[in-house]
């Protein structure tokens, strides 16, 4: 499912300016052109923001007035108990859930970041024997359904005794994965070579030109591929769902499908606890806002 | 590319193997644990009784034999083709079609763009669990809109008929990463094809048609393939509108979740990995063919 989300990367920074484009179509637009599209494209962004509005505002809601005929898209008065409800409701720990979430995501993150830049890095800068043969293994793992190598890995940690922890959800993540390593490569490779022969030439070791020269040139990208991990992360449902038995251990993900699971009715807790778990993505992504301009334009020079 | 052509012989050069290796080594070690061993490891599986409480037992090809003869195998593949054969190619046209509205020389457009990408922060479980509210047959928003135009909205996820198009559109609410990469296609395509085919007496629909459209196609070949890929190992919310019965009445059993049932609802290890080796030959043959066909309809410059 990966791979879906890596358009954010391609684009160029034209796309995320607010500026119109120049050339061929500048200038052709007038005032009431500019307005009708607004208008346009503003009802089909309200198609995609609608089922949000929903869910926010059933949030908020009393549970029958969620179904209501006809359909109320405000609730009547603002039921902010309903969080205060969800946040403490018997079987769903929330802040627990929140926690183990912040945990696994975050040390997924650390982990990816951290194995990704340095593989990408030996992968971009320095040459060894058998580097072309086993990048192109690297890109030939991304073919394989994950479900294929998932059952053997399910099996090995098995045997080591380890499922019921978090550790076969968080260990693999600091050995690299084949998505990031082409994109830290990708980058790495944008640097200018003049960099690392200084500092070689003033007697600096590899791994020092790596992380006090390098690591600092590609921050933005080491951002833009920690949000984006962090969020994968958070989503992810099918290895808690696998690795995970004790409702103590469980993500927010899993919280809030046995939530549902227990064929309870409330949905209006469902929807507030459905809420509080999206919140600090989108959060997220409006603070890392600044860095994505600079991370996607880096992936533009590409060597 | 960088391709070493000799062993490098310098001390230098030696010095730098080393490292480099030093540099990949979690990587390698990752490539024989977690992808060489496991795709060996699948197909002895595959190729076994093993219920796991007991030691895997080499049954030759008996697993893809009872694969075949299962008719809810044939079920779950079929659940996932249809799934599959509709989102892939509405999504594509969607994503299309959003990304040309986008990309306009309109002040204060990007907006529209984060409500089109906005659904791909949303995690799945709870996504997918306020698609049962709005598609809810009585009093669901959708239906009731459905309603005040003098027609009467389908049962959704209560239907087996239609449940699987309560996925598809599902789907099509993810269609923004889609629809980014299509914008970024677009702006990439030279101003200056456009002005010439403009002087040249081209109207709107033939620019499209004769300039923007052959050059999004490399775009598109890349958003085919990543789609058909994705919604064949379709998990998340088939499992939680259906759970592992697909319910209702196994119309939400997508391929994915009847080998997560297999292998970790009744433990056979074995017949789950026959079952993740035919889909992982499938995507194979049909990833093969996309590709195989883009002679014909991916341009590729000049």
């Amino acid at each position: 499912m990966r791979a879906l989300r890596p358009g954010a990367f391609t684009q160029s920074e034209r796309t995320t300016d607010a500026e119109p484009r120049q050339g061929f179509y500048a200038g052709r637009m007038g005032f009431f052109r500019q307005t009708a599209w607004h208008i346009i494209l503003g009802g089909l962004s309200l198609c995609f923001a609608l089922p949000l509005v929903w869910m926010l505002s059933s949030a908020f809601k009393k549970n029958e007035e969620i179904f209501t005929i006809p359909v109320k898209w405000l609730p009547e008065t603002f039921r902010w108990s309903n969080f205060v409800e969800v946040l403490d409701y018997p079987g769903f720990p929330f802040f627990r859930f929140f926690g183990n979430s912040l945990f696994y995501a975050g040390m997924v993150t650390v982990g990816t970041v951290l194995s990704c830049a340095l593989v990408g890095y030996g992968f971009a800068r320095l040459r060894f024997p058998g580097r072309g043969f086993l990048f192109s293994l690297t890109l030939a793992t991304m073919m394989v359904p994950y479900i294929v190598t998932f059952i053997p890995t399910f099996l090995l940690f098995k045997n080591l005794g380890v499922l019921g922890t978090y550790i076969p959800l968080i260990a693999p993540a600091f050995f690299a994965e084949a998505f990031f390593i082409f994109m830290m490569r990708q980058f790495f490779r944008g640097l200018p070579r003049e960099l690392d022969d200084a500092a070689r030439v003033d007697g600096a070791g590899e791994f020092r030109i790596f992380w006090q020269i390098m690591l600092p040139l590609v921050k933005p990208a080491l951002v833009v591929m920690a949000v984006f991990t962090f969020v994968w992360t958070w989503h992810d449902f099918f290895r808690p769902l696998i690795y995970l038995n004790d409702p103590d251990q469980y993500p927010l993900s899993l919280g809030l499908y046995s939530f549902r699971g227990r064929r309870l009715t409330e949905w209006h807790l469902m929807m507030a606890a459905a809420t509080l778990m999206t919140a600090p993505l989108v959060i997220l992504f409006a603070v890392a806002q600044k860095y994505f301009v600079r991370g996607m334009r880096m992936f533009g020079i590409k060597g | 590319m960088g391709r070493v052509r000799r062993l490098p012989s310098r001390p230098l050069g030696r010095r730098e193997a080393l490292a480099g290796f030093l540099f990949v080594s979690p990587w390698l070690l990752a490539l024989v644990v977690f992808h060489v061993y496991p795709i060996v490891a699948a197909t002895y599986l595959s190729l076994s009784d093993y219920s796991i409480f007991t030691p895997p037992e080499f049954v030759g090809a008996d697993n893809y034999v009872k694969l075949w003869n299962d008719p809810t195998v044939w079920r779950a593949a079929g659940n996932s083709l249809f799934y599959a054969l509709l989102s892939v190619p509405i999504g594509l046209v969607t994503a299309l079609v959003l990304a040309l509205l986008l990309n306009r020389p309109v002040r204060g457009i990007g907006i529209h763009r984060t409500f089109f990408y906005m659904p791909a922060v949303v995690p799945p479980v709870a996504g997918t669990i306020v698609f049962l509210l709005l598609l809810e047959p009585r009093a669901g928003p959708l239906n009731t809109a459905i309603e005040t135009v003098g027609l009467d909205g389908p049962a959704w996820f209560q239907d087996p008929a239609i449940a699987k198009w309560g996925l598809i559109i599902l789907s099509l609410w993810g269609v923004g990463a889609a629809t980014l990469i299509f914008l970024a296609g677009l702006q990439e395509i030279p101003e200056s094809l456009l002005e010439a085919s403009s002087i040249d007496g081209a109207g709107p629909w033939r620019r499209f048609r004769y300039v923007t459209l052959p050059l999004l196609t490399p775009v598109m070949l890349f958003n085919l393939v990543i789609g058909v890929i994705y919604s064949f190992q379709v998990f998340d919310a088939a499992m939680i509108v259906g759970g592992t019965s697909g319910a209702p009445a196994g119309s939400t059993l997508m391929y994915m979740v009847h080998i997560y049932r297999t292998a970790f609802g009744y433990f056979d290890m074995g017949y789950a990995s026959a079952q993740a080796m035919v889909l992982f030959l499938l995507i194979v043959a049909v990833t093969a063919a996309i590709f195989g066909s883009t002679r014909r309809w991916v341009y590729e410059g000049v």
